[in-house]
């Protein structure tokens, strides 16, 4: 095909708007308008009364036309009403949940059950069993079966007494009988016992019910056993979890015997069981009523404790104050505790409304105590090598559980009996650690200068006063003591803490009482209280063992100071944060900070005290950077940094913002989303003071905003990713050439056009490969649209950046079956034909575009359309590749959007051009590809447009193109 | 029906025969037939409570015999079944005890001078136990000088019975219970609680052949490993 000549069709964008606008009608303020009524009832509504018509309000609206919207929603705005339902419900919500879950709970014991402020056994297990550990060896010796007090088997009754001893000596051989396992390490017990456990099941599923009896009875004796004394706690928490299964085995197997026809309900009575569940039931008390030795005896018992509502319904009532009588039964002091801390558990599990014996087990707890000082357990502590302090301590799980129990929902004056019968006990200090622990938080609070009297009361040789210390600002870190008595505590209690000699004891008390301090004091005191601990973890680098207690005492600090301002003129928070010298850690309390920061610091800030320790903390986070760091973890430490830079701001002193960023910039060089975001800031930054000077910059801001330019210019190059790039320069290139800096924009362009062909055939997004096609198309019709206003270099040729643009899309590699280039083409027509014209369609004040550069010089326009028929020119040749391709599909699209280009933006008044357009319609509706409904709009398009004057000639060619039938 | 002495012919209590099938053909498959009888005694004896000990067996069995025609043998299966006498009528007075050891009222010692001094108090709710309920009561160490290793209940079964020789009296242990163990709190009251097993106790028995008598043990252990024994006779009845 000969080269076409181009005409652009010329504009007069003002008309044309006119024109497209709809015509404007003032809308009286009683008139009817659709949109109207909403904002109205918005306004006088105030809240709630939303919901219901919204013609209520606006008196003469909407019987004739209800509005679309409000009569979709039925009346009420569903966004209102979310609004409403968590308005109103936020308090009801969790409440009516939980009036459910105590329903049913209620359902599952049938008694007033524990609620959910009891803080259940599960909860304790871990703490106990990282708490209590050793390195000593243990042993567990198991006597299967050898227990010859044990429940004569029923029927051999023939037989003599020693013929039966006999046998069963064989039956245990065949067992394996006795078995001791020596030299265990602490976690081989665990899984023995854990073992055993899983065997207990086993006989169980499998109707060894003897056997399953013997492992729990042997499991109990193990509770006998003291030696290696510092695990026993672990040692209770590990078997009396196999007697829960136990427990729990026993009572479902009765339970399922009853539920035959149908299941008991959970609130049953004894009536309700049948004989043979009843005698199985009695069977399993009087097997265990024979059990030889008394440990095992007690905690079986206990342990189906439950069984008793099979029986009678005072069963369990007058089983729990006969096994807490047995167990004075035990020796052995701390034995004893723990089996009375069972009891209470199961008590508590089973009958909670039985409150008097977990009384009687804390009063015969306080008459056994005497015991502690007696020879027998002394001379076990000499032998074992163990302080009294260590020992005592390993009360405290026991009787914080059995004291907890107690002061469940307990009424007050019980609670100060309690008190004054631990008083009388000379001030026990290991009893008063655990009513501080057991005790209601208000209750300790409230007598918070008491208590400390009576701390420093104790003896100095017992139980560890860091350990009181800890238990009391335990309780005083949930509840408030009076307001007059809060500094003498303070001081008391810090008096004690500092004089803690071992770094370990002193963290783990001192963590605590921070959190007091920051509820109740100012800055200062914090700052005392950090100085204190620098002072005591800095010599022998103790903090090293500490950092979960420093990292708990910065989140205390940040829960109380949201205040950054105040925070860093803590003088010692710094140095604090010295202390993290492990980088892992250092960063994650940085990471802690910042999030902190992010969340709660809502006005911008120039204050030098949090910049400069915020730019410190950052650069932590981000000098942790390295090879191997994952992308998600960069990712969110970008964020947390760009949060800060977000968060800076200088107000009217421009200059130091930019110094700022160019600091940041060095500093954060290894974040790309951070120089991102610095390079978004200088834009603002150019952007601000532009809108300052309104417009016109004086000779300073000029060199300002061109400083501007030249940070983000240099900043640019050191991003990896090429759309970031590219996108980045253009906008710089706008905000340049926004601010007058044309030269500066010129080199922002040509630096974008030259990065072009390094653009890659595909890019990752998420992780995967995508062509990288649409991206770059969406950019070039972008950068297309900029360079209209953009005008030409002096020292360059006419239409420099366009040519240059075009000159890079026609040698980059395309993808080998696409019309892209093409597409690039003929979107590159519409930007000629608007720089054609005699007023541009925009442009930007104080910059002089090409329109009055050139002031439609004939030369210029004659170069436009030259390049327009050029780009034709490639674009029919295509056309004919893709008719001899057969690929007509292609060609039929690529076609109909060269017409529409055509029509839009070329002078169909000439023949030529208007015989091509025609030629081009033809050609796409020749293999029937085309989209008739597109057709019919265009067809209809032009018709409209007809009627406009000069295009009278559109009904011409209207008349020439057939429309295709669909076949 | 009939009561067994290990060395001598067993004594007949009681020996009833009834038919309870006419002769004649018995239908193939399942026949179940009925039938009851009461249990008179032989003379002027007394029926006892089942009781199954080392000397004196008390055991009741029921035959039954099936006399088949002159070619096939007859049939016959033995079973036993159990006797519970009635409960007795008679109010049990429970006749509670009280007792105190030290080494003064110990019998059966070879060097008094030797034993460490210990006081130790307590009672028994009742002597006079009804079987089917614990055995019931309370011992307070007063004071040891020795700490004390283990406390235990000795449940024991003595069978008497007169024959040609004289008299057999054999004692068994039944059932050994710990009550306290280790070094217990002193004066503090520790339970004595028993549960009477099932199969190896009855209530107390006496006849003019041979006895059936319960004791119980107070058992304590010091830790070296002295044994000290106060015993109390029981008289166990059903109620």
């Amino acid at each position: 095909m000969a080269a076409v000549q181009w005409h652009s069709r010329g504009r007069r964008y003002e008309a044309e708007l006119q024109r497209c606008r709809l015509e404007a009608t003032p809308v009286d303020f009683g008139d009817y308008h659709p949109l109207k009524p909403i904002t109205v009832t918005d306004t006088k509504s105030r809240r709630g009364a939303r919901k219901g018509s919204t013609s209520s309000s606006s008196s003469s609206s909407s019987s004739a036309a209800p509005d679309p919207l409000s009569s979709m929603l039925d009346g009420t705005d569903p966004l209102s009403m979310f609004a409403a339902a968590s308005a109103g419900e936020t308090p009801g919500l969790p409440h009516s949940a939980s009036a459910g879950d105590l329903g049913r709970k209620r359902r599952e014991r049938e008694e007033e059950a524990v609620g959910s402020d009891f803080e259940p056994w599960s909860a304790k297990r871990g703490e106990i069993l990282a708490r209590f550990t050793t390195t000593e060896k243990l042993s567990i010796n198991l006597f299967m079966g050898s227990d010859k007090g044990k429940a004569p088997s029923p029927g051999s009754s023939a037989v003599s007494e020693k013929v039966r001893t006999r046998l069963e000596e064989l039956d245990d051989l065949e067992e394996g009988s006795q078995r001791e396992l020596l030299n265990l390490s602490q976690q081989d017990y665990a899984n023995r016992i854990e073992e055993l456990n899983q065997s207990l099941k086993e006989a169980w599923a499998s109707d060894q019910k003897v056997k399953a009896l013997k492992i729990v009875i042997q499991c109990s004796k193990l509770l006998s056993d003291t030696s290696v004394i510092q695990f026993y706690p672990s040692k209770f928490v590990l078997i009396t979890d196999i007697l829960d299964t136990f427990g729990r085995l026993v009572y479902e197997r009765i339970w399922t015997m009853c539920s035959d026809p149908r299941p008991l309900p959970e609130s049953f009575s004894a009536d309700d069981v049948n004989d043979t569940a009843k005698e199985t039931c009695l069977n399993w008390f009087f097997k265990i009523a024979s059990i030889r030795e008394l440990i095992p005896r007690l905690y079986v018992e206990a342990a189906i404790l439950k069984c008793n509502r099979f029986l009678n319904k005072s069963g369990i009532q007058e089983t729990l104050p006969r096994l807490t009588a047995m167990i004075r039964g035990i020796g052995d002091p701390l034995v004893a505790a723990y089996a009375r801390a069972y009891l209470c558990r199961v008590g508590m599990e089973v009958a909670p409304h039985l409150k008097d014996s977990l009384n009687r087990n804390f009063f015969d707890l306080l008459g056994t105590f005497r015991q502690i000082q007696g020879d027998s357990v002394q001379n076990q502590l000499v032998l074992q090598r163990v302080e009294i302090p260590e020992y005592l301590t390993l009360y405290s799980p026991a009787i914080n559980w059995i004291l907890q129990c107690i002061a469940y929902r307990a009424p007050e004056p019980l609670l100060t009996e309690m008190m004054e019968r631990c008083k009388k006990l000379g001030n026990n200090a290991l009893l008063l650690n655990s009513v501080m622990w057991a005790f209601r938080a208000e209750f300790v609070a409230a007598r918070a200068t008491d208590f400390i009297t009576m701390i420093k009361d104790c003896d100095e040789a017992g139980f560890p006063k860091h350990l009181l210390f800890g238990s009391l600002g335990r309780s005083l870190a949930c509840a408030d003591p009076p307001e007059a008595e809060r500094l003498p505590i303070l001081n008391e209690a810090w008096k004690v803490i500092t004089k803690v000699r071992s770094p370990q004891d002193y963290i783990n008390c001192a963590e605590i009482w921070v959190e007091f301090t920051c509820r109740h004091f100012t800055k200062r005191e914090v700052n005392t209280v950090l100085a204190d601990i620098i002072k005591h973890m800095t010599p022998d680098r103790a903090f090293e063992d500490a950092y979960p207690q420093l990292q708990s005492v910065i989140r205390k600090i940040l829960t109380y100071f949201h205040d950054f301002s105040v925070l860093f003129s803590m003088e010692r928070f710094l140095p604090f944060l010295d202390m993290f010298q492990k980088d892992s850690v250092r960063v994650e309390v940085c990471r802690s900070i910042m999030e902190v920061f992010i969340k709660h610091q809502l006005e911008p800030t120039r204050d030098p005290v949090i910049l400069n320790a915020m730019l410190h903390i950052c650069k932590t986070m981000h000098d942790s950077v390295n090879a191997l760091t994952l992308e998600d973890e960069k990712r969110s430490l970008a964020l947390l940094i760009n949060g800060f830079i977000r968060m800076v701001s200088f107000g009217r002193d421009f200059e130091q913002q930019l110094s700022f960023c160019v600091e940041a910039r060095a500093t954060f060089c290894n974040l790309e989303p951070v120089l991102v975001q610095l390079i978004h800031t200088v834009n603002q930054l150019a952007m601000e003071t532009r809108r300052v000077m309104r417009g016109s910059h004086s000779r300073k801001t000029a060199a300002f905003v061109r400083a501007c330019a030249a940070y983000s210019f240099i900043t640019i190059p050191s991003l990896s990713s090429i759309f970031c790039r590219l996108s980045l320069y253009l906008l710089s290139g706008q905000v340049a050439l926004a601010n007058q800096c044309l030269s500066q924009a010129d080199a922002f362009l040509k630096a974008a056009v030259s990065l072009l062909p390094e653009v890659p055939r595909s890019i990752s997004v998420e992780g995967k490969l995508r062509p990288s096609e649409g991206f770059l198309l969406d950019f070039i019709s972008n950068f297309l649209s900029t360079l209209l206003v953009v005008p030409d270099h002096p020292e360059h040729g006419v239409l420099y950046l366009v040519r240059g643009l075009l000159n890079m899309v026609q040698d980059y590699t395309w993808e080998d079956n696409g019309d892209a280039k093409l597409r690039v083409y003929i979107n590159a027509l519409p930007l000629l034909a608007a720089m054609s014209q005699e007023a541009y369609l925009y442009c930007i004040p104080r910059v002089d575009s090409n329109e009055t550069l050139y002031g439609g010089d004939p030369k210029f326009l004659s170069e436009i359309n030259k390049l327009c028929e050029t780009l034709i020119g490639q674009v029919l040749d295509h056309l004919k590749a893709l008719g001899r391709d057969e690929s007509v599909r292609r060609q039929a699209a690529l076609a109909f959007s060269l017409f529409g280009c055509l029509l839009a933006h070329g002078d169909l008044r000439n023949n030529k051009l208007n015989q091509l357009a025609v030629n081009l319609w033809n050609l796409s509706h020749k293999h029937g590809h085309c989209d008739t409904r597109a057709s019919v709009r265009t067809l209809e398009f032009m018709k409209h447009q007809a009627q406009q004057p000069d295009m009278a000639h559109l009904s011409d060619t209207v008349q020439r193109l057939a429309l295709q039938s669909r076949t | 029906m009939n009561k067994a002495l290990e060395s001598k012919i067993p004594i007949q209590l009681i020996s009833s025969n009834i038919e309870v099938a006419k002769a004649g053909k018995i239908p193939g498959g399942k026949t179940e037939i009925p039938f009851e009888f009461p249990l008179q005694t032989k003379g002027n004896k007394v029926l006892y409570e089942t009781y199954h000990g080392v000397f004196v067996n008390i055991q009741y069995t029921l035959r039954c015999d099936v006399k088949r025609s002159l070619l096939a043998k007859d049939l016959s299966r033995t079973c036993e079944f159990m006797v519970h006498s009635q409960p007795q009528k008679a109010k049990v007075l429970p006749t509670p005890v009280d007792f105190s050891i030290t080494p003064d009222t110990l019998q059966n010692i070879r060097e008094r001078n030797l034993l460490p001094k210990f006081l130790i108090r307590g009672h028994l709710d009742a002597t006079n136990c009804v079987i089917s309920q614990p055995l019931t009561g309370e011992v307070v160490v007063e004071n040891s000088q020795v700490p004390i290793k283990s406390i235990e209940l000795q449940l024991v079964r003595v069978e008497t019975c007169g024959c040609a020789e004289g008299y057999a009296r054999d004692a068994t242990e039944i059932q050994n219970i710990q009550i306290a163990e280790g070094d217990v709190c002193h004066s503090l009251s520790i339970p004595i609680y028993m549960v009477f097993p099932r199969l190896f106790t009855c209530p107390t028995l006496e006849t003019t052949n041979f006895k059936v008598e319960f004791e119980v043990n107070i058992v304590i252990v010091l830790h070296d490993d002295h044994l000290i024994t106060e015993n109390f006779p029981l008289k166990l009845c059903r109620i």
